[in-house]
């Protein structure tokens, strides 16, 4: 089965078509990176992927799951980790966790449960009595990205885990999401080519509202006749050559 | 369970915001106390001519003044909250409108109630007899803490934290200061003054809560109701806002 199938997925506004007619799959178990420069669509496709804004036309099936019809069912399965750095500040790293746990239904042992095992997998046994503000940022966006997790998700949508991380707080976080691949369906928008390079099973390299191409690293670099996957990127995001 | 989780959260946000703590739970203290020393130097014979200021009507009022600050509690909770990526994160998980409204209510009431308590706690030392009725009086602001926390829920919900401080902190608190009878009887005004006190829930609110705190019982609901009334609907339409804004199109 497909983790994620969308059918003519479509959103407007007003006149503006953020995203058009859009058939994408993605595989269970794939990490599939969506890169685009800004205004082509990727982070209105998470948007309406995790029930954050409704398609204007078209729909989504989520391991079968409507993203019209059924989001209560999504929303279940799915896990969001959002652009920002997305953590209560005011709680502590271990209070975000449970509170992550509790609200998809976790009770309070069970929430507990997970929460140490969660801050043992990131290594946050350190900091977990810390209010979330006081941590630095590649800190703060692990910690996000460990409350997406702590509810055992089919499904984990990255926007753009890194954006803003130095260069060893950014290499420390790809290693926590190939540590994830295989294991649950992962899709990934990032600005930086090399993180998609890098981690992604698949590639969709979004222009305009559309996947103007998709496959590995290295299929879109033969497809844009290059060695280099900026080049490539450039080539395919840019002049559109499908 | 959700809404608990939830309500904890928000909890631990108030608690830990010393300021609005400390601003929220101490403003009824202060004002009780330099109104009582304004009502002190007043001559005699003009004191007693003035019965608004008198202990029993100043403290139910002063207790229903005061909670139009937790309406901007409320407001900056929630606009604080979507400011950030965490409501995100909120939305994009299994909780419902109905869900986060309570959550953001639960632990606002409980405020509500200690901020009337040390209201209560304060009139005492300046001269209101202790009685049970005192209690039931607490009791009746209930609704009307409803109300300010609703308001600042679709204040908090459609705008943002600059608004926020305009609409609930200048706003609601002038209309509740101006239409409530506690500084002024809006009858010595009339007119249209007076019919739109009685067309908002301040003035009845207090009302109902002097007459608790007088312990004229049979009085208290047909005061009440009207703000029972304004507290069901303002919820719902705080809900129903909240709803639109998870389920946005846009």
């Amino acid at each position: 089965m497909y983790a994620i199938k969308t059918e003519n997925l479509t959103k407007k506004f007003k006149e503006k078509v953020a995203v058009n007619t859009l058939n994408l799959t993605v595989n269970e178990g794939e990490l599939y990176a969506l890169l685009g420069v800004n205004g082509a669509g990727k982070s209105t496709t998470i948007k309406m992927l995790s029930c954050l804004t409704a398609p204007t036309e078209g729909d989504a099936l989520l391991l079968g799951s409507s993203i019209v019809k059924d989001r209560e069912a999504v929303k279940q399965i799915i896990n969001v980790s959002p652009q920002e750095t997305a953590v209560a500040e005011k709680l502590s790293v271990r209070e975000n966790l449970e509170l992550i746990a509790r609200i998809y239904g976790s009770d309070k042992r069970t929430a507990r449960l997970r929460a140490d095992e969660i801050i043992e997998k990131f290594d946050m046994q350190e900091i977990a009595g810390s209010r979330a503000k006081t941590l630095s940022g590649g800190w703060q966006r692990r910690l996000s990205i460990a409350m997406a997790l702590i509810t055992e998700p089919k499904i984990l949508f990255l926007d753009e885990p890194t954006l803003g991380l130095d260069v060893l707080a950014r290499r420390e976080l790809w290693s926590v999401i190939e540590n994830l691949k295989g294991k649950i369906t992962i899709i990934l928008t990032t600005h930086y080519l090399e993180e998609a390079e890098s981690l992604s099973d698949r590639i969709g390299i979004m222009a305009k509202g559309r996947v103007k191409a998709e496959g590995t690293a290295q299929e879109l670099k033969s497809l844009a006749d290059t060695d280099n996957f900026e080049e490539a990127f450039i080539r395919i995001a840019g002049e559109g050559i499908l | 369970m959700r809404t608990l989780a939830f309500a904890s959260r928000n909890t631990k946000e108030i608690m830990r915001d010393l300021m609005t703590l400390l601003f929220g739970l101490g403003f009824p203290l202060v004002l009780m106390t330099l109104l009582s020393a304004i009502n002190a130097s007043i001559p005699k014979e003009a004191a007693e001519a003035t019965t608004l200021f008198k202990i029993q009507n100043l403290a139910p009022g002063i207790s229903v003044f005061g909670l139009s600050f937790i309406a901007l509690f409320s407001a900056m909770l929630i606009s604080k909250d979507r400011t950030t990526s965490f409501v995100l994160r909120l939305f994009t998980s299994p909780l419902r409108a109905s869900e986060f409204i309570l959550g953001y209510t639960l632990p606002l009431l409980p405020m509500s109630i200690a901020q009337t308590l040390i209201c209560y706690a304060a009139a005492l030392i300046f001269g209101l007899e202790f009685n049970a009725n005192i209690l039931l009086a607490v009791v009746v602001n209930l609704p009307i803490a409803i109300v300010f926390i609703s308001v600042g829920f679709i204040a908090g919900t459609l705008l943002n934290e600059k608004a926020v401080g305009g609409v609930c902190g200048a706003l609601l608190t002038n209309l509740s200061a101006w239409f409530s009878n506690i500084w002024f009887d809006t009858a010595l005004v009339g007119g249209w003054f007076e019919s739109l006190a009685n067309a908002l829930p301040f003035a009845h609110a207090v009302n109902a809560a002097r007459y608790a705190v007088l312990g004229s019982f049979s009085e208290i609901m047909p005061e009440l109701l009207p703000v029972i009334v304004y507290a069901v609907a303002l919820l719902a339409a705080a809900i129903a806002v909240f709803s639109v804004k998870i389920n946005s199109k846009h």
